[in-house]
């Protein structure tokens, strides 16, 4: 006699949660990143994301091997160290139709792959951007990454005496519509922003503190879960409301922000202890720099533009995928080539 | 050029006689006359000669007489000396010609050296303004009031050094029996109907041809006189050629970093495409062409393209190959088809951007860390620039792997007449891509399996409706399933797999053209650009008796060909445009059995080698 297991619940396109799984970790036990790629699972079954329509890209060092572990009916492309940005712009050029979700390192994005970040942002590349920012190199065991902290000291790497990049900063100055600071520590805020991420029209960039268990977890790292669960500070109470669902609730003028996404879906930014309006550029810029220098944990979505148009729009690409045209949309006629050999005579 | 040359890339000593002699009267260029001469047209950068030159150049074509041009121009925008060489050769010789019959001086700085450039017998035309000293009783000297002629055009101060270019093509028409006619006709093409500039423009050829008809006393015997030589043929760039070709390709996204002298070739991408892939309707476009921020990013763009199924390109040259060296290993090992046109360049480094070499090649080659062989194609010619425009898409898909197109300076930036390019007969080859409808029949499938031989796995793309579609890229260890592995015998595995499609590519690339004497004793070997001068080069050896077999490589990776044309000759002569004899390398280390009977001829000084060097060179090695 056997014993039925009952079903597995299914979302809206009928795949259980179990589709939406990948291959076991090999990081290292307690990893930000592990965290993060069950955030992943999670919201794309939560959306509905048909994961054959999308593709999970990255480019070197330990945030990059995820997309092995989520996702698995995706197509994945693990790239070169900071190239990440070029082949998915290639990419998403080919085939404009599909989503696709990014996963980089601190290292790979500020450091190797600066260049190709900043153009990727410029281009607005319909992607949602993580960076797994533990402000170390993990692969090459310890080295400080560009992220780390001016006067941190580490066992092996010693002082630091160098100014972090801040992720945040560089994708607002490359004018991204979506910037956001997240913790892996934090599921239900990083939920939240990647569902956010990922109805944005152009390139969504995630700044998620991940931290490396084996070699910057001490408590007086500012990429420690000890300091994350500390001193996060988010800046707004921010909720994601699918185009499907009404909105009901309405908030007194100043209590919330509401800003329409692209697909329709909504995102609501409700104050909390200060005043702030992630549409406002300049209090972005503003809000970054007194958090860099104050060293406060600032989190949640800091700059929201849904204006900008995305690179494929820009471009002005019929329907159909580039990838998928048909040869006698390709091939120009035997008349045309004609026509054009007169002209050499 | 110095013929001490000869040996410097070969650590064998000379085979055939004494050390190289530095003497050049060996050969010598045919005798100039009756449409059989060069014309070097000497200006200031920026000066607008180009127009003047490709007026006269597009006359003479029209005039049936078989022509072309070679700019040979400095790196800067504007000041520094360039020259045109223009030649005509009723014998369809269109390789770069040594000696200048006829040269016209019109910048001051380098008026000294373009007076001993005049070959003996020849004429120097310079302005009058320039006052110049008669000195060299072997030669015919004409001089034009070019400044005052163009202050009489009524050209305002900013347009007049242009128009000054038009008193030589007028002075010339009247000389050498040039059709002035033709010469209007290019001036309305190039000025597209515009009136005002056109009518500037011949106004000034016309009073220069009065002003030369009246003024001075022909001394010389250059003429030209019409023939039927380029009757349905065309005069184009190898670039613009390559750029057409991309576009009946069928190419859909592009990705670049300017880079000289392979620009040009994006441009006519974006010119034709714009006019043969927007629908006019809706103003949509079925291509993408984006200038990348360098050249990793460029073909991370076009890599990332590939991998999605597009036909994807860039062009690029020298230092910008160097750059794309990390995404085509990539690309490589990975399995997945990308185009690169290299339009080389002089290199080392930084080199001479605007002049010609074939000194990529064996870096193309090899490219990348770790073992690797590449793909390449080698055209020569117009109509194999247009080919390999869209062939190498086809072969591309086919194999899955970086296509390589070695073109050059010479090649793609000077004008070449060429019959009109044949229309691209096959149908596209899209290679082996599985539908969902074939992977659920199938039940899966090994992305890098192997299950004919050829090397060449099936692959899904993105965005393929099957629950058995998707696989994991990466330039890491993989398996056939395409998972992580590092176990030996899996490494060792796919590089065997990638050996045997290297041995798949021999069969679909295109194969040497041969042309073999009866009773000769010596092979040759060129490719691309080289084989221009060729042609001539085997001539004036016929004309000593020297009988010889020709084999032109038109891509790489060799096949038997190359090993039955150099096992039949004695002695093998491999001619190139490089300090090092590259491709000799390359043929030596792929045939080493075959090696000793190779003499390599090497030769880069950054302009083109001409037919009467390359004889020479190979006299040389026979005496």
């Amino acid at each position: 006699m056997s014993i039925q297991e009952p079903p597995a619940p299914v979302n809206l396109i009928g795949l259980t949660r179990n589709d939406y799984k990948g291959l076991p970790s090999t990081l290292c036990k307690g990893c930000g990143h592990d965290s993060i790629s069950a955030r992943i699972i999670s919201v794309a079954y939560d959306l509905s994301i048909d994961p054959r329509q999308l593709i999970k890209m990255s480019g070197i060092g330990c945030s990059s091997k995820t997309p092995a572990y989520f996702l698995n009916q995706s197509h994945g492309f693990n790239s070169l160290h900071g190239r990440m940005p070029s082949a998915t712009t290639g990419a998403l050029l080919a085939n404009h139709t599909l989503k696709a979700i990014g996963v980089s390192g601190d290292g790979d994005t500020t450091s190797i792959g600066l260049g190709q970040f900043i153009h990727l942002v410029r281009r607005n590349v319909p992607m949602v951007y993580i960076v797994e920012n533990n402000g170390v190199y993990g692969l090459t065991k310890g080295q400080f990454s560009a992220t780390a902290d001016e006067g941190q000291r580490l066992k092996y790497a010693g002082l630091n005496e160098l100014p972090p990049i801040d992720v945040c900063w560089e994708a607002l100055i490359a004018d991204c519509g979506f910037v956001a600071r997240s913790f892996a520590g934090d599921p239900r805020q990083v939920e939240t922003l990647l569902k956010a991420a990922f109805s944005h029209r152009g390139t969504a960039v995630l700044d998620i503190i991940s931290p490396c268990v084996s070699f910057n977890d001490n408590p007086d790292s500012t990429k420690s879960y000890a300091w994350g669960k500390d001193h996060e500070e988010a800046i707004t109470d921010l909720s994601w409301i699918p185009a499907r669902e009404e909105i009901t609730v309405d908030y007194a003028e100043g209590e919330s922000v509401e800003v329409e996404m692209h697909d329709g879906s909504h995102i609501r930014l409700k104050k909390l202890d200060r005043d702030y309006d992630p549409r406002d550029r300049a209090q972005a810029m503003t809000l970054l720099d007194h958090a860099r220098a104050n060293q406060e944990f600032i989190t949640g979505l800091i700059y929201i533009d849904e204006e900008r148009p995305s690179l494929p729009e820009l471009e002005r690409l019929p329907e159909t995928p580039l990838a998928h045209l048909p040869e006698r949309q390709l091939r120009p006629s035997r008349e045309a080539l004609a026509k054009i050999m007169d002209s050499f005579k | 050029m110095s013929i001490t040359d000869v040996q410097r890339g070969s650590k064998q000593p000379p085979r055939h006689g004494a050390q190289p002699s530095p003497q050049l009267t060996d050969i010598t260029d045919s005798p100039a006359g009756v449409n059989n001469f060069c014309i070097t047209v000497a200006t200031i950068n920026g000066s607008g000669s180009q127009t003047a030159n490709n007026c006269l150049i597009r006359a003479l074509f029209k005039m049936g007489i078989p022509v072309s041009g070679k700019n040979i121009f400095p790196s800067n925008i504007q000041g520094l000396p360039t020259w045109f060489q223009i030649r005509v050769s009723e014998d369809g010789f269109v390789g770069r010609r040594d000696t200048a019959e006829i040269v016209v001086a019109m910048n001051k700085n380098t008026l000294a050296e373009d007076t001993k450039r005049v070959a003996p017998g020849g004429v120097l035309i310079t302005p009058t303004e320039f006052k110049v000293a008669e000195e060299r009783a072997d030669i015919t000297y004409y001089n034009l009031p070019v400044q005052q002629m163009a202050k009489d055009s009524g050209a305002n101060a900013e347009l007049r050094p242009y128009v000054a270019n038009m008193v030589y093509v007028g002075a010339l028409i009247e000389l050498l029996g040039i059709d002035a006619g033709e010469v209007e006709a290019a001036l309305v093409s190039h000025f597209k109907g515009k009136a005002g500039p056109i009518n500037m423009n011949f106004g000034v050829v016309k009073a220069a041809i009065e002003y030369t008809r009246a003024n001075i006393v022909k001394r010389d015997t250059f003429r030209v006189q019409k023939s039927n030589k380029t009757t349905g043929k065309i005069l184009i760039g190898g670039n613009e050629a390559g750029g057409l070709g991309g576009v009946f390709g069928g190419f859909t996204v592009a990705a670049w970093y300017p880079i000289t002298p392979s620009t040009s070739l994006v441009d006519a991408l974006g010119d034709y495409a714009k006019e043969l892939r927007v629908d006019k309707a809706s103003g949509q476009k079925y291509y993408a062409i984006v200038q990348a921020e360098d050249e990793i990013a460029a073909l991370g763009i076009v890599t990332g393209a590939g991998w999605m199924g597009a036909r994807a390109m860039t062009s690029t040259s020298g230092p910008g190959i160097s750059l794309m060296t990390e995404y085509i290993g990539f690309a490589y090992f990975a399995d997945i088809p990308v185009v690169v046109w290299d339009i080389q360049r002089m290199g080392p480094s930084t080199g001479l951007p605007t002049r010609t070499s074939q000194g990529d090649v064996l870096k193309v080659y090899y490219l990348g860390h770790g073992d690797q062989k590449h793909v390449i194609l080698l055209p020569a010619n117009m109509e194999e620039c247009f080919e390999a425009g869209w062939h190498a898409f086809d072969l591309a898909e086919r194999l899955q792997t970086p296509i390589f197109v070695l073109s050059d300076l010479d090649l793609g930036m000077n004008l070449w007449m060429s019959e009109p390019f044949a229309y691209p007969e096959q149908p596209m080859d899209r290679g082996k891509v599985l539908s969902a409808e074939e992977l659920d029949q199938l039940g899966g499938f090994a992305r890098y399996g192997d299950e004919d031989g050829t090397g060449v796995g099936p692959r899904t793309l993105p965005g393929t409706d099957s629950p058995l579609a998707a696989y994991f890229t990466r330039g890491s260890g993989h398996n056939a399933r395409a998972q992580y592995t590092e176990r030996p015998e899996d490494w060792l595995a796919n590089m065997q797999r990638l050996a045997r499609k290297h041995e798949y590519a021999r069969t679909l690339v295109p194969r040497p053209v041969l042309d073999e004497t009866p009773g000769a004793e010596i092979g040759i070997i060129a490719y691309g650009s080289t084989d221009a001068p060729m042609a001539e080069a085997r001539a004036m050896l016929a004309s000593r008796g020297v009988k010889t077999s020709y084999l032109r490589l038109r891509a790489l990776p060799l096949n038997e060909d190359y090993a039955r044309f150099a096992e039949k000759y004695p002695r093998v002569y491999v001619v190139e445009n490089n300090f090092d004899g590259q491709m000799a390398r390359i043929l030596m280390a792929e045939e080493p059995k075959l090696a000793a009977k190779l003499i390599p001829i090497a030769h880069s000084d950054g302009l083109p080698l001409t037919g009467r060097w390359i004889a020479q060179a190979i006299v040389e090695q026979e005496r």
